[in-house]
């Protein structure tokens, strides 16, 4: 390179812009890469074609309205953006919500995990260019949402976890099929961990790519599953519990190293994998426990919070995700502020993709598990 | 095959049309149709889905559907592509997979020329892939396809050595280069293919079982390479680079890069068989020769020769929707730091069995 530089021979590197259609880029992401050959010197991500004005829309909306919008940032994960909205508005007007409306969230927000957890994992298969994988995923994907279309009637955005309790009661064999869902599902896992996981060549494209190091982690405020690929143990659901998660016995999976460093890409996907298990864990508890009552009867009549600020975060799929809301004492919200996970985990990809390969990047993208809906909002 | 039809039409010229012509309408868009369909239809097996099934009975008529619109379409030519160039690719990438077909030994009474270089010819011609795709890449003018193009050409390149190696060990072994003797050498029963030792007697024969078993998975793996499939279809790898060289084609165009995919498939399984498998030989003997009916024999052989091809064929489909796919450098780490090593330590272990 030096040699060429001395030569005084005119090199340029090129420009290659991915996206806003390109297959691998998890909808509309546009990332300007620059290569030198096929290593990657700078990657600069450029969002907002998906940018929905939701944080303005969400003034102009009494609270319960928010929350079908809150169901279209993450529309992976459409249960726990509810219950994360919910949480706030609650603790901001002081409400107490009935014991059977705690356990059916938690049951709701870690089935609405698992599906997440399916779909990064299915995607990231096809992003290494095993297909199979990502259908055999969305199998099992499709019966949660048949459990909760059974619910609420929709299979993506539910609009039902609301501010004091829930849209409906659960239906009546929702715990027998759920129980049925965990059998069935438990061996799937082992076979995706057959098919994909340990694959050999699977491995030899994630393991040792895309290290994220824990200090470089904390200080772009990486959250979720790939803050602790890196190492640490940081899991809203123990470290700062809210609904009831203080009740069950579950891990928190870290990423070990243990086909390369602390903090590749199997790692990140690994950390998924048993995450699906934990949230097994966590539904079998609860599911046998839900005590009798009324799902609706804490919701308010008017929902008026006191002049007053909150901010409250839950772990979502994806990672920590915040709502700030300011009240200013009328049915309209005066501010609503969300900090989005996918937002703050895609800022890390340059520092992470730097002299990896074009093939890599792909790699190091799909691990993040990115959802634009959630970063343009 | 040439004589036979010379004398029914008794025109040289128009023979050599029609011999040419004949592998082209029997074999190669015939398979090329089934194979896409087939690959379709393995694929919804193997994840639990149905695949096509509204174009006849269980879709089977998809294929042609597709063909069919293929051709109504426009043939977009981007303004910014080298003309001359991107009209040819396609076309030399189907000649090259098209040629290869002449010197397949279908049978014993159907091979379209009995050449003496037979294997060395096939080794020759399937370059035309090669700067097809290279053509096809850089006349795009697109950054995909270009990167596309040059992986595609590294990897072919690379992949031919070990191929042409363990070419050689079979060629020193049989001591011929022609396929149709090498497939009339295998004859009778299946102790006597290749991957079995061939048809000599004795010791030498069992000693060269387990080195014919290196010969066969190293070509196997370096055929796979060659035609792109996966776990090494980086040049067309989807999620990377959108379609490879040819995202830019449309059309009958992609149609023809397309079915030259799948005639290249049968292509390599075809040379795999030819060299290893008893090529269109039998395993347990003829009918015809039970029954007394000689001309059935040739039939027979077309028929196990088609049924082995297709055979491989469906493992590479079935490796395709199993397997991830390898990084380039990592593909180009098997084929110098492992494949020809072993396919060079395979041809020196054969020599010296056979010197024996």
């Amino acid at each position: 390179m030096d040699k060429i530089k001395t030569l005084d021979v005119k090199t340029e590197e090129l420009v290659l812009n991915m996206g806003p259609q390109h297959p691998s880029t998890h909808g509309v992401l546009r990332l300007v890469v620059e290569l030198e050959g096929e290593l990657i010197v700078n990657v600069k991500p450029y969002i907002g074609y998906l940018h929905r004005c939701f944080e303005k829309h969400a003034e102009a909306m009494t609270y319960p309205q928010v929350v079908p919008y809150t169901d279209r940032m993450d529309y992976l994960a459409s249960m726990s953006n509810n219950l994360g909205y919910a949480i706030a508005v609650e603790k901001l007007m002081g409400i107490e919500v009935p014991e059977r409306v705690e356990y059916i969230r938690v049951i709701m927000a870690e089935l609405q995990r698992i599906a997440s957890h399916l779909v990064a994992l299915g995607t990231y298969g096809v992003d290494i260019g095993a297909f199979t994988p990502f259908l055999y995923c969305f199998i099992a994907r499709e019966k949660i949402l048949t459990l909760f279309e059974m619910t609420c009637g929709a299979r993506l955005l539910y609009n039902y976890i609301w501010v004091g309790g829930l849209s409906h009661d659960i239906h009546p064999d929702f715990v027998r099929l759920t129980k049925e869902f965990i059998e069935y599902f438990k061996p799937k896992i082992v076979e995706l961990n057959e098919l994909l996981s340990y694959n050999k060549i699977f491995i030899e494209r994630t393991a040792n790519v895309g290290i994220l190091p824990l200090e470089t982690a904390v200080n772009y405020g990486v959250t979720g599953p790939v803050l602790r690929a890196s190492g640490l143990k940081w899991d809203l659901r123990k470290n700062d519990p809210y609904s009831i998660y203080h009740k069950f016995d579950f891990e928190i999976p870290v990423g070990d190293g243990r086909m390369g460093t602390v903090g590749d890409s199997w790692d990140r996907y690994f950390v998924r994998v048993r995450e699906m298990e934990e949230s097994l864990k966590i539904i079998e508890q609860a599911i046998d426990q839900i005590p009798d009552g009324d799902v609706k009867a804490a919701i308010p009549r008017r929902i008026k919070p006191p002049k007053g600020t909150v901010y409250s975060r839950t772990e979502n799929p994806k990672g920590e995700l915040g709502y700030f809301i300011i009240s200013d004492g009328t049915v309209n919200p005066f501010r609503v502020k969300v900090r989005a996970p996918s937002f703050v985990n895609l800022s890390v990809i340059g520092e992470m993709s730097k002299g990896h390969l074009v093939a890599d990047l792909i790699a190091i993208l799909g691990s993040l598990d990115i959802v634009l809906g959630e970063i343009d909002r | 095959m040439y004589e036979y039809l010379n004398n029914i039409v008794g025109n040289e010229v128009i023979t050599y049309f029609v011999v040419a012509a004949l592998p082209l309408f029997l074999v190669v868009l015939p398979f090329a149709l089934i194979a896409v369909l087939a690959e379709r239809k393995v694929s919804a097996h193997m994840q639990d889905r149905l695949g096509p099934m509204r174009v006849g009975y269980h879709g089977i008529l998809q294929t042609v559907a597709d063909i069919l619109k293929l051709i109504q379409k426009e043939d977009i030519i981007i303004p910014q592509a080298d003309k001359k160039l991107f009209n040819l690719a396609p076309f030399l990438v189907f000649i090259g997979s098209y040629a290869v077909f002449a010197a397949l030994p279908f049978s014993s009474k159907f091979i379209g020329t009995n050449a003496e270089v037979g294997i060395f010819y096939i080794l020759a011609v399937s370059g035309f892939v090669v700067a097809g795709i290279l053509m096809g890449g850089w006349a795009s003018d697109n950054k995909y396809s270009l990167l596309g193009a040059m992986r595609s050409a590294a990897q072919i390149v690379s992949y031919e050595i070990p191929t042409a190696i363990v070419v050689l060990t079979l060629v020193m072994i049989t001591g011929t280069l022609n396929l149709g003797t090498m497939s009339e050498q295998q004859t009778a029963y299946f102790w006597n293919w290749n991957i079995l030792g061939g048809a000599g007697e004795g010791i030498q024969q069992i000693l060269l079982i387990p080195f014919m078993v290196v010969a066969f998975t190293i070509l196997f793996i370096s055929t796979l390479a060659e035609v792109n499939r996966t776990p090494f279809d980086i040049p067309e790898a989807e999620s990377e680079l959108v379609a490879g060289f040819h995202t830019e084609y449309s059309g009958m165009k992609f149609a023809m890069f397309f079915l030259a995919e799948y005639a290249n498939m049968f292509a390599v399984s075809a040379i795999i068989v030819s060299l290893l498998f008893g090529g269109y030989q039998s395993p347990f003997g003829y009918l015809g020769n039970t029954l007394g009916i000689p001309a059935l024999i040739p039939f027979e052989q077309l028929f196990w020769f088609l049924s082995k091809g297709v055979f491989f064929v469906f493992v590479q489909m079935w490796l395709r929707w199993t397997l991830p796919r390898l990084r380039v450098d990592q593909l180009m780490t098997v084929c110098w730091k492992y494949l020809i090593p072993y396919a060079v330590f395979n041809l020196l272990i054969v020599g010296i069995i056979t010197l024996i």
